[in-house]
């Protein structure tokens, strides 16, 4: 197979934000996410818990709660605003302010039983509002009794009558009809952080003092207490088994179990104890079959229970998801410069140089070492939310959701000039590539078309808008790969996996797309089928420790000098498919590279299969091919973002 | 260990023009072991006097006849029988000088063999498989003899073996590729057939070698791809159904032997004892691909014994008679002495320290580098060696005795001779070459001493130990005499060099040692190394006295008043503040300590050994155990014993003593009121250690940790790397 110079770059300072407040949505299998940068992640529990959309944060969007009403997605933040989004074009669609201070919580009811659905958000000065969801957007209704201290947490009862805050000190049922208070439970200089209502109107509290507290709602007395923590129990989660976090990190599951056999008198009993936090719990969702939680640490966890889902499979396993399901690197492959992006701020490396030759496994003496060329701030509040550079290096783009910025880089120098005149198309981005001879660039825009542009100096000039027919959706997360086509030409059949990453081959033309549940298809697009390779590989199946893995394949691309070879990559391995050499079998090793190594030469070639996996780098951010034959390795070693994480509240010590 | 000795030239040879034939017919056994009757291809036959190198006496046939069977030597009637020009059978004494005037006789078809072996009658075998006693084929040599092999079958190599009842011809043929073995019995005449299992297709035997033991005879045989196979035949054999059937003959790998590069061409292998033979024409194994060597081989451990390179063409022949083996090689005839002690696992493997001499003294046929390089110089080598050479030798070390009359002379001489001789063969420099005969010469001064209560010689049998190529299992007397004759010395001597006491012997020692009287074990000097570690640790009774690895008496005193609660422990302690505590002064003397450290350091294992130990008495079990005590003591005291480079008991192999103790006598212990206050400081001791390991386990743990974090490489933020996908 052949030697590789290897750039092992650990220079990118990626820094995910922590994760605020997260909704579960049942009816589609979404889950919201909302990070302290004001970002949202949609993720797709029912593909593969693929993060399909990101919106990209703002300066000043602080949101603290998440509520899914049917499709629609609200936040709330400590601003003071609601903000309702557009799903489809990757932005806020309207915001409205509440009047009432820093807004804590919202919550919607379940279901409704007329048409109109209402909302409630919970405020700094001690409202709590109720809105009216309309078609378009949502209006302010009434304010129901003002309490003294701020509202904290909000849960409706199941039987959307009653409404159960949490506030400072103190717990408080409101009827929604009348607006009037009708019990509270009063505890001692507590913030009760979370709330839940349960339909025989138990209402569970956690706290500041680190208790999970059970309530009855009709009278208003303490049923029980559970002293989970010596710190707060920031998030609660309820079904007929509960979960809370605590900010050492643990999250507790609860149940409501019967103590004795007869199934008489039953308890809320702790039952399991999680700790896949280093820091606090922030956000917790008990969907079906597993406990999901989110946190300081910025990792999204999901926990399967192992009493509701089968053991040892795929769906038992524990998934933490730490880095973004798309590329935030671009490589210019013929100039050597690595684009990083960050959500203020764009950075431009020149990668080293080394002219020693080695042996397999050596380091080489770093001649050049490499350079930041250039760090771009970004203009405006809204975060960046794509980013470009262009194969030659002689161009950089980037986009947010209000904006789009074309620079033109001179030589490779430090010099960098805004191309001033843009088309007026050209407003904003959700993908931007380059074509291979820089002379394109495809901008993926709203309402899923494409903007073409030609890229002469020293201006650019608008070629041609590709509309989708009605109906048709594109899949706006995958890259968008180079086609220079400008007539609809094929379309690919659908399948059922959102795809992941997709390219078009550069001399034979095929498509190569990877879904999310890691299926490989290669569509001939000169054909319009799919090729006898890639229907050898459905016929025979992917290896099952390839469908195992539990992170998406983020990008494709070819090896120039081997038109079989594809190069892909994930989060903890990089991988070169050779076309030309037997599939792997149900029974061979997936993972075969030290065998091969520790066989003589004659005897590896019966050993040998397609799937060529290397995993000696780990939490990969991007695998580019260069030019010249050396691949560019982007890692982020997770240990380097927790060091930068603020200290948590407790830290485990040996002995302790 | 089997050894080859320096050999020595027999003869000169005049092997044929083509090379391929040696030019020697057969070699024979003729009165003893010193004199051989050699035929050579042509005319002659020679007897020789091997020890001498020397023909002594020669006769040749006639111009125009040949011989064409190797002559043989009937020990019955003191005569020479030969066939020439297949027909003429000859027969001679020593007195006639001349063949012509013998007397011959003539029969009526061609002889292929005349065979002859101690305490049986010569034996003619005729080309066609026939077979006749000589004296009946005498008396009317002109029978017809009858046809017994097939067309186009011929015999390939034959012998003669007579066992207590009988007497068997043996010989193997060929038809078509297909080997047969006959076994024809002789009075009353039975003959069987066997067929012998095809090796891979074209090859066939290079060479037969058969021996009679255990009522069976064994067939070896060797097949050009190096295996060597052994087929076992009773003698009483099958009931034999007439029709000429040929039974299949079961066959046993017994080695495969490497073979370098091809096959084997010229070679041959001949037992010599039921676990050893010989293998000449093979590679060495360590040497190449050279097949010019003569190895011996053990067949029950598979392992290479010894081996020799032999200069010049070797022609496949070997003949074994009286520990010699007699090869033609070149153009000469040599003689290789050789030996094959019984083989015991411990000399065979090694056990502990006899890995490491029986390593250093490595192969002896290890080519030199001359050899590989310059092939044709390589040619006078020592199995070449002259008369002349060997004669000026003998000449040099005419005052040192050969290892037989050693051994004869320890049988009867006094003691004084018998110390110079044995002392003289040791100090001789080839002392390796010597030691398979060392065993023997150690049992039979055994023997001697054990007979003779006068008798005895403990310097040289001190010096026979000391040189580590003896084993308890080569002379399982010698410990229990020193023992006897209260040599401590040697005894201690055998305890440290011999890997393979038994746990008896070791309780016997144990046993003596403890209930030796101090006198006794001050007489006489022991191993430095020993006395002198010992004499440290004594000398320490009076060191520093603190808090010791975690256990330290006064903390020992509050276990103690922790778990017994007694009142009268207050006064105790006041004691133990004054002068040092019992259990830190010796409580045996020096050479009797030096003696139980030996003890100490031999292999053991549990179960032999707590029976044995069941012997020891109360008392004496009481002694032993407080000098554990006090060993055990003054090791945890700081970081003492190891340090010193010196013969010393471990700490674990003290522990494990102390174990083994306390299991055997455990019942008798606690009955004994003077052990009490041994076993309640054990106890604590013990309660110490166990505190020390589990914090030890503690910061193991947190050690560990650090480790972890170092175990990873440090890639830094930017670096380029090469790697290789296959």
């Amino acid at each position: 197979m052949g030697e590789f110079k290897v750039h092992r770059v650990r220079f990118f300072d990626y820094m995910p934000a922590a994760i605020r407040a997260m909704a579960f949505n049942r009816r589609t299998e979404r889950l919201a996410l909302a990070r302290a940068d004001g970002a949202l992640e949609i993720f797709n529990f029912a593909d593969n818990y693929f993060q399909e959309k990101v919106i990209p944060g703002q300066d000043g969007r602080a949101v603290e709660a998440l509520c899914w009403v049917g499709r629609r997605l609200f936040s709330a933040g400590l601003n003071g605003e609601i903000t309702e989004y557009d799903l489809e074009n990757l932005r806020p669609r309207y915001t409205v302010e509440a009047y009432g201070g820093p807004i804590w919580t919202i919550s919607a009811v379940a279901y409704s039983l007329s048409g109109c659905v209402p909302c409630q958000v919970g405020c700094e000065d001690g409202t709590v509002k109720m809105f009216e969801v309309l078609e378009d957007r949502i209006q302010f209704q009434r304010n129901l009794d003002r309490q003294k201290g701020r509202i904290i947490s909000l849960c409706w009862h199941p039987s959307a009558s009653l409404i159960a805050a949490g506030m400072m000190d103190m717990i408080r049922i409101f009827d929604v009809e009348t607006g009037k208070g009708v019990g509270a439970s009063k505890s001692k200089e507590v913030v009760v952080w979370s709330i839940a209502f349960l339909s025989d109107h138990t209402i569970i509290s956690g706290d500041s003092a680190g208790k999970v507290q059970i309530w009855d709602g009709l009278t208003g007395t303490l049923a029980r207490t559970h002293l989970v923590t010596k710190w707060d129990v920031l998030a609660l989660s309820d079904e007929s088994s509960l979960v809370a976090g605590t900010s050492e990190g643990t999250v507790v599951q609860f149940q409501f179990l019967s103590s004795t056999l007869d199934g008489q008198n039953k308890d809320w009993v702790r039952t399991r104890t999680f700790k896949n936090h280093s820091h606090d719990v922030r956000a917790l969702v008990h969907t079906e079959t597993a406990v999901v939680s989110g946190g300081m640490d910025t990792q999204l966890v999901v926990r399967p229970l192992l009493d509701k889902v089968e053991k040892n499979t795929q769906e038992s396993a524990m998934r933490k998801m730490a880095f973004p399901h798309r590329s935030l690197v671009c490589c210019a492959k013929k100039a050597g410069l690595l684009l990083f992006q960050f959500p203020d701020h764009l950075e431009l490396w020149r990668l080293g140089e080394s002219d020693g030759h080695g042996n397999p496994g050596d380091s080489l003496p770093v001649k050049r070492k490499p350079e930041k060329l250039i760090q771009l701030k970004r203009k405006g509040e809204d975060h960046i939310c794509c980013s470009a550079l262009s194969p030659c290096g002689g161009w950089l783009a980037y986009s947010t959701v209000t904006s789009f910025r074309l620079y033109r880089l001179q030589n490779n120098t430090i010099s960098i000039t805004k191309v001033s005149k843009l088309p007026k198309d050209l407003r904003s981005a959700h993908q931007l590539c380059f074509s291979t001879d820089s002379s394109r660039l495809f901008a993926s825009s709203i309402n899923s078309s494409v903007v073409v542009v030609a890229l002469n100096q020293p201006e650019c000039k608008y070629l041609h808008t590709l509309k989708p027919k009605s109906g048709e959706q594109q899949p706006t997360t995958a890259s968008v790969s180079l086609s220079v086509r400008l007539q609809l030409h094929c379309t690919v059949p659908v399948y059922g996996s959102c795809p992941t990453a997709i390219a078009i081959h550069p001399t034979s033309s095929n498509l190569v797309v990877v879904h999310a549940d890691q299926q490989i298809f290669e569509y001939s697009l000169v054909q319009k089928e799919y090729t006898e390779w890639s229907r050898r590989l459905q016929k025979q199946g992917l290896h099952s420790l390839w469908l195992e893995r539990d992170t998406p394949i983020t990008h494709v691309t070819f090896n120039p000098k081997h038109p079989a070879h594809i190069i892909l990559h994930d989060m903890f391995m990089f991988c070169v498919i050779d076309q030309s050499l037997p599939l792997p079998e149900a029974k061979t090793r997936l993972f075969n590279q030290m065998i091969l190594r520790s066989l003589p030469e004659p005897m590896r070639i019966l050993h040998r299969h397609a799937f060529k996996m290397c995993k000696t780098f780990q939490n990969l951010m991007c695998v580019r091919l260069l030019e010249d034959h050396s691949l560019v390795v982007v890692e982020r070693p997770l240990l380097d973002i927790m060091s930068q994480l603020p200290a948590p509240v407790r830290q485990k010590r040996f002995a302790t | 260990m089997a050894a080859l000795y320096e050999g020595y030239t027999l003869c000169g040879l005049a092997p044929a023009q083509n090379q391929s034939n040696s030019g020697v017919l057969g070699v024979e056994a003729e009165r003893d072991s010193d004199h051989v009757v050699v035929t050579d291809s042509t005319r002659s036959v020679t007897l020789y006097k091997v020890s001498d190198q020397k023909p002594l006496s020669s006769w040749t046939v006639k111009q125009g006849q040949t011989l064409t069977c190797s002559a043989v030597y009937n020990p019955q009637t003191k005569e020479y029988v030969a066939v020439s020009d297949g027909k003429v059978i000859r027969i001679w004494k020593q007195e006639h000088l001349l063949l012509d005037q013998a007397f011959k006789a003539t029969v009526s078809a061609d002889v292929w063999r005349v065979h002859c072996v101690a305490g049986g009658e010569p034996v003619v075998l005729f080309k066609r498989g026939a077979v006749r006693l000589l004296d009946a084929l005498l008396s009317a040599p002109q029978q017809p003899i009858e046809e017994v092999l097939a067309q186009e079958e011929s015999i390939r190599w034959s012998t003669n073996i007579v066992t207590e009842s009988q007497q068997f011809a043996i010989f193997t043929t060929e038809q078509k590729g297909d080997h047969f073995l006959y076994l024809q019995r002789l009075n009353p005449n039975t003959l069987q057939r066997y067929r012998l299992e095809r090796e891979e297709p074209g090859l066939s035997p290079l060479s037969f070698s058969a021996s009679y033991r255990d009522k069976h005879i064994r067939l070896l045989y060797l097949y050009p791809n190096g295996h060597v196979y052994q087929s076992v035949v009773s003698e009483r054999g099958l009931v034999t159904d007439e029709g000429g059937q040929a039974f299949p003959l079961p066959r046993s790998l017994l080695l495969s032997l490497p073979v370098g590069e091809g096959l084997l061409e010229a070679a041959s292998a001949q037992a010599l004892d039921e676990a050893h033979i010989a293998v000449v024409g093979v590679p060495h194994p360590s040497a190449g691909s050279g097949k010019d060597f003569l190895c011996i081989w053990n067949t029950n451990f598979q392992t290479l014994q010894a081996g020799k390179e032999i200069a010049g063409k070797i022609y496949g022949q070997l003949w074994s008679f009286w520990n010699k083996l007699f090869i033609p090689h070149g153009k000469t005839l040599s003689v290789i002495p050789y030996e094959c002690p019984k083989s015991s696992l411990a000399s065979a493997l090694g056990k502990m320290r006899q890995v490491k001499t029986e390593e250093s003294k490595a192969p002896t046929s290890v080519p030199s580098w001359n050899n590989i390089l310059h092939e044709e110089k390589a040619l006078p080598s020592r199995t070449v060696e002259t008369r002349k050479t060997r004669i000026t030798r003998k000449s040099q070390s005419s005052s040192s005795l050969t290892n037989y009359q050693v051994l004869e002379l320890i049988k009867t001489a006094p003691v004084e001779e018998v110390q110079r001789e044995v002392d003289l063969l040791l100090s001789r420099t080839d002392i390796q070459d010597l030691q398979p005969s060392l065993g023997q010469l150690a049992s039979t001064l055994v023997s001697r001493t054990l007979q003779d209560p006068a008798f005895y010689t403990p310097s040289s049998l001190a010096q026979l130990v000391h040189t580590r190529c003896l084993c308890h299992s080569v002379c399982p007397d010698l410990v229990l005499l020193a023992l006897e004759r209260k040599d401590y010395f040697l005894c201690q001597l055998c305890l440290q060099f011999f890997p393979d006491i038994p746990e008896a012997i070791t309780c016997a020692c144990l046993k003596a040692f403890i209930s030796m009287s101090d006198v006794d074990a001050e007489n006489g000097s022991l191993e430095p190394d020993g006395v002198s570690f010992m004499e440290t640790l004594i000398a320490r009774e009076r060191g520093p006295d603190g808090l010791l690895n975690g256990f330290s008496p006064t903390s020992a005193a509050e276990y103690r008043s922790d778990g017994l609660g007694g009142g009268g422990t207050r006064a105790q302690q006041d004691e133990e503040m004054t002068s040092p505590p019992p259990e830190q002064i010796c409580p045996v003397g020096l050479h009797k300590a030096v003696l139980l450290n030996e003890v100490l350091q031999t292999a053991y294992s549990d179960s032999f050994l707590l029976p044995h130990l069941k012997d020891l008495s109360s008392q004496q079990v009481v002694l032993f155990l407080q000098y554990l005590q006090f060993l055990y003591l003054k090791y945890s005291q700081d970081a003492f014993p190891q340090t010193h480079g010196l013969r010393s008991p471990s700490l674990s192999q003290i522990l494990d003593w102390v174990c083994v103790l306390l299991d055997a006598h455990f019942t008798v212990l606690v009955m004994t009121p003077e052990a009490k206050g041994l076993l309640v400081n054990l106890h604590s001791f013990v309660k110490s250690q166990v505190r020390l390991v589990s914090e030890l386990g503690k910061i193991e743990g947190s050690l560990q940790e650090l480790n972890k974090m170092t175990a990873k490489k440090d890639v830094g933020q930017y670096s380029i790397e090469i790697i290789e996908l296959f």
